[in-house]
């Protein structure tokens, strides 16, 4: 990674925190004036390649020099506003920067087929006031800036699934509900805030964990503790916190869903462990409580629902939403576990979960855009007409399983064993039951590909207006790294582990 | 420039490479099929040379994956002799299936041929494993590759049976294999194969290691254990040289030399005898010794009876496993090759009826054997191996079975061998006996099958009478891995 830190001169280089930031608001606005589709899609390409190159330089210089801190307008924290890195959230940046990247590839053909003519230029605006808010809010240092953040990446976000009402018109309802459900988590996210800035009086992150250690915690700061869980848990789409998700998925646009299914879960899953792990303290008697008797058993009672609830879906979507959803589960329960290594299993199934559903929901995508397919009953002989696509699709969902020769077999390996030194029988069965039946709904989603007949209602309703390499490309990327890295996994292992690291010793 | 390392990769790459050339000259039916048979014929001569320097036991790693996983692979006797068995009979079947894919018009040869070259590779990827973790991957492949060949057909019946097939298989080691893996892992720090017994060496607790074994005996869902079995004779839906190849020798076979092989080298004899749990696993494999029979007897179609015959046949492998005496698992080992010879020869027999007159049950088979006479006569020595019958190679695994567990005190399991035997007269026999002797339903046979169809079983039902007198040689080889310490006393 050394490379990557030396790729920009210095002067510019001190600035790539902010620049992360900054490029893409400044361009949502360029967007929103651009006169055509193509245009606008320009636009938000040229910005995903300059974030995911700045996260990826940040990335590389957190690795080899450890901590930065940015220091906006050059204000000392704790008065002036802080963007704080480790490798915690170097790690997050650059996974939202690479995936924003993949997505806008795909973004091309998929949105010329999804979203009208004359919306197309602001829905990348919008897009890129995403992209912004979430980078905003795995940067920050400052927890008020937290919320504005999600704020940002929140209400932009209801509007682009709410852009999949040109093909569904439940794609409003799907957005309305999740307005009015993300409403609440952040009020109760922004009441935990204003909780610790009145124990505290401060509201820089790392300021605050240095007070919460020295007066110790009170019923202010537990209260505090119970909102901002909440508040980042209906985010981060946490069982019983999830029900926005299986629509949003099902109804926004393809591409929408495979963005938000690889990146905004997993920024808000970030926060969670920012504020468990740094501002909180696992060693505080009530945060450790949470972690046995909320995270992990709501973890794993994720993992049993919801993939029953994936096995039972007719809507192929909506049946990797649940699945998300039960992924979810498992990242809680090895933030659970409480150990580095648990903690480190989550966060490696976080990365490796962003690589297998995006490509799983951009070739969802892809068959949509050929055959306008959203059923799984409908995906019937895909394996012979679309043989590339379904070869991802297939290595993805197996992934997805845990099958070895996929990065899947990793964090599930890594989630045991984590579980076995912690001692924690039970959640061996779980993760193996669980698994199970994630091999029933991929199962079944895989079979019917290759196996069923063509229904014979189905033709080709749309012929791909764009090239569909620009499909390939990022679906193809994506389905090798599910593979690469299960031979390689000591660089995604080095990462979580940094990660991990960081987020156990970063106060 | 060759090495020992070198020829440890090809014995997957060549395999893996025939396929890439059966795909390409996929329109070209006759090149097609010799890209198959040169492929098979390089694999033989490379496991033979393994054959030769197994002894030395060569390593490769093939990638690490993190620190403490790492995909390798590890030469030693039992590998060896699986993937000599595997790569020699694929000749033979290489031969039948041209016979048998051309002479029943079967659609999709290419495919056909492509998935069997990667089944291939995959057993000589368990075979040659030096890890747990890189068994488990190729097992898991091994599944998935042939899944193709069992729904080939791609009727409904074929679909079904294929359902059962991979649910049940996938099912049972990601279930229980898997978990089973990464415990052993945690206790260990390694997932190696060590003479003697990972587990044994790292001191783990008969009660754990009890468990671990449960998990393995039933988690390797291939070795068909009872109430594991299912998928076995509903993946006789799948072509005959299917049936013949992967349920006769490369799949059924990979579980038990699985389940050997972990007994061998991570329990480590001493510490099976010790787990509480190995009695009653051998019980359980007796059990369905005696079963899987008296199920066989009321079959009548032929490979239905055929496949419950592998299931008794293959809890022989496990049930000297668990007996755990050096001369249990030696017949343990000896059961994987002479078993394999033998029961391929009865199911290319029973593809060449099929091929010849479109039978599929015994009762109709009368007097086919006056035509077909080669073939009956392979079908009967096949079948007289199976029984155990000298001067043919089936004896030999039994004796030492009962000799093994004599020796376990296990006494009583003698009774299940001998029980097993005359089961196995009861089902396999009558065949023979009509095919030769009951007057035919038909005053003459249409058409005789093709040369390609016969000729496979005729050789390996020479192989079974040669190899009755290979047991010299082939005892020497392997008894080092059972007995290290103890010289090799009389039987």
């Amino acid at each position: 990674m050394e490379f990557l830190a030396n790729l920009l001169p210095a002067g510019l280089a001190h600035h790539a925190p902010a620049l992360v930031i900054v490029i893409p608001l400044v361009a949502a606005a360029v967007a929103a004036l651009m006169p055509n589709g193509r245009a606008g899609w320009a636009v938000a390409m040229v910005t995903a390649s300059l974030v995911a190159f700045f996260a990826l330089t940040v990335l590389g210089m957190v690795l080899t020099d450890g901590l930065i801190s940015y220091h906006m307008g050059g204000w000392e924290p704790p008065y002036g506003i802080e963007l704080r890195v480790d490798a915690l959230n170097a790690v997050l940046l650059a996974l939202v920067g690479v995936m924003g990247f993949l997505c806008v590839l795909f973004a091309l053909p998929s949105c010329a087929d999804d979203i009208e003519e004359d919306k197309r230029a602001l829905f990348y605006s919008a897009f890129l006031v995403t992209l912004a808010g979430l980078l905003g809010v795995t940067i920050s240092g400052d927890a008020f800036n937290v919320f504005v953040f999600l704020e940002i990446s929140s209400i932009s976000t209801y509007t682009i699934i709410a852009m999949g009402a040109g093909k569904d018109r439940r794609a409003l309802t799907a957005a309305y509900n999740y307005l009015i459900l993300g409403t609440i988590g952040a009020t109760f996210f922004v009441i935990g805030v204003g909780f610790l800035y009145m124990a505290t009086g401060s509201l820089n992150m790392a300021d605050i964990a240095q007070i919460l250690q020295q007066q110790g915690h009170n019923r202010v700061t537990q209260a505090a503790f119970a909102f901002i869980v909440v508040g980042l848990g209906l985010k981060a789409a946490m069982f019983p916190l999830h029900v926005w998700l299986p629509n949003a998925y099902a109804f926004a646009p393809n591409f929408v869903t495979a963005f938000l299914a690889s990146t905004a879960t997993k920024v808000a899953f970030y926060a969670l462990i920012r504020f468990l792990f740094s501002v909180f303290h696992p060693d505080v008697a009530f945060v450790e409580l949470s972690f046995t008797w909320i995270f992990a058993v709501l973890g794993v009672v994720a993992m049993f629902v919801c993939s029953f609830q994936a096995i039972f879906q007719t809507d192929a979507r909506r049946l990797l939403a649940y699945s998300s959803v039960a992924q979810v589960g498992y990242m809680m329960l090895g933030l659970g576990m409480g150990t580095v290594l648990g903690l480190q299993a989550g966060l490696l199934h976080l990365i490796n979960h962003s690589l297998m559903k995006g490509a799983l929901f951009m070739a969802l995508g892809a068959f949509a855009l050929h055959y306008g397919v959203r059923h799984v009953r409908d995906l019937g002989g895909l394996g012979r007409t679309m043989p590339a696509t379904a070869t991802a699709f297939t290595v993805a969902g197996l992934s997805l399983v845990g099958v070895p020769l996929t990065v899947g077999f990793d964090s599930k390996w890594y989630l045991i064993i984590a579980a076995l030194e912690r001692g924690w029988w039970w959640a061996v069965a779980a993760l193996i039951l669980s698994s199970l039946l994630a091999l029933i709904y991929v199962g079944r989603m895989i079979m019917t590909v290759w196996m069923e007949a063509a229904p014979a209602h189905r033709g080709q309703v749309s012929p791909p207006r764009r090239a569909p390499i620009m499909v390939y490309i990022p679906m193809g990327l994506l389905a090798f790294a599910n593979i690469y890295f299960f031979f390689d996994a000591s660089f995604l292992v080095m990462l979580s582990e940094a990660a991990a690291n960081a987020a156990m010793g970063g106060r | 420039m060759w090495s020992p390392e070198l020829s440890l990769a090809l014995a997957l790459v060549i395999p893996a490479v025939g396929g890439v050339f059966v795909a390409l000259l996929g329109n070209k039916p006759n090149l097609r099929e010799g890209a198959t048979l040169v492929s098979a014929v390089l694999l033989a001569i490379n496991v033979a040379y393994l054959v030769e320097i197994a002894p030395s036991q060569p390593t490769v790693v093939l990638a690490n994956i993190a620190p403490g996983l790492e995909l390798a692979f590890t030469l030693e006797p039992l590998g060896a002799i699986f993937a000599a068995v595997a790569s020699g009979l694929w000749i033979v079947n290489s031969l039948y299936s041209i016979g048998y894919m051309r002479g029943n018009n079967e659609k999709n040869q290419t495919r056909f041929y492509v998935c069997f070259c990667i089944a291939i590779a995959s057993a000589m990827g368990v075979a040659l494993s030096g890890n747990l973790l890189t068994m488990f991957l190729f097992y898991e492949v091994l599944s998935l590759s042939t899944y193709p060949l069992v729904t080939h057909k791609g009727d409904e019946n074929a679909k079904r049976g294929g359902k059962i097939y991979l649910s049940i298989l996938m099912g049972t080691s990601i279930g229980l294999f898997l978990p089973a893996v990464i415990i052993t892992h945690y206790l260990a720090g390694s997932t190696d194969f060590v003479a003697g017994g990972l587990l044994a060496l790292n001191d783990a607790q008969p009660m754990i290691a009890g468990i671990l074994l449960i998990m393995f005996a039933f988690g390797i869902g291939k070795a068909a254990l009872m109430p594991m079995h299912p998928w076995l004779p509903n993946a006789m839906v799948a072509p005959t040289p299917v049936s013949a190849l992967l349920h006769a020798v490369a799949v059924v076979k990979a579980g038990v030399f699985s389940i050997l092989k972990i007994g061998t080298y991570i329990f480590g004899p001493a510490l099976i005898a010790a787990a509480p749990s190995s009695e009653p696993l051998a019980w359980i494999a007796a059990i369905s010794i005696v079963l899987a029979s008296v199920v066989a007897i009321t079959k009548d179609n032929l490979k239905a009876r055929l496949a419950f015959s592998t299931v008794s046949q293959l809890s022989y492998v496990t049930l000297g496993v668990m007996l755990a005496s050096p001369l249990a698992m030696l017949g343990a080992a000896l059961q994987i090759i002479m078993h394999a010879w033998g029961k391929i020869t009865l199911f290319m027999s029973a593809g060449a009826i099929y091929t010849a007159t479109k039978k599929t049950e015994i009762s109709q088979m009368r007097g086919l054997g006056r035509y077909m006479p080669w073939l009956f006569g392979a079908y009967t020595v096949g079948a007289l191996s199976i029984i155990g019958l000298p001067p043919l190679g089936g004896t030999w695994p039994k004796l030492f079975l009962m000799q093994g567990a004599w020796d376990a005190g296990q006494a009583i399991m003698i009774v299940a061998l001998v029980a097993s035997s005359i089961l196995n007269v009861a089902y396999l026999l009558p065949l023979s006996a009509r095919g030769f002797f009951a007057p035919a339903d038909e005053a003459k046979l249409k058409k005789q099958p093709p040369a390609l169809v016969i000729l496979p079983p005729v050789i390996t039902a020479a192989g079974v009478i040669v190899l009755f007198f290979l047991i010299g040689p082939i005892r020497d080889y392997l008894e080092p891995v059972f007995m290290p310490l103890a010289s090799a006393g009389a039987l």
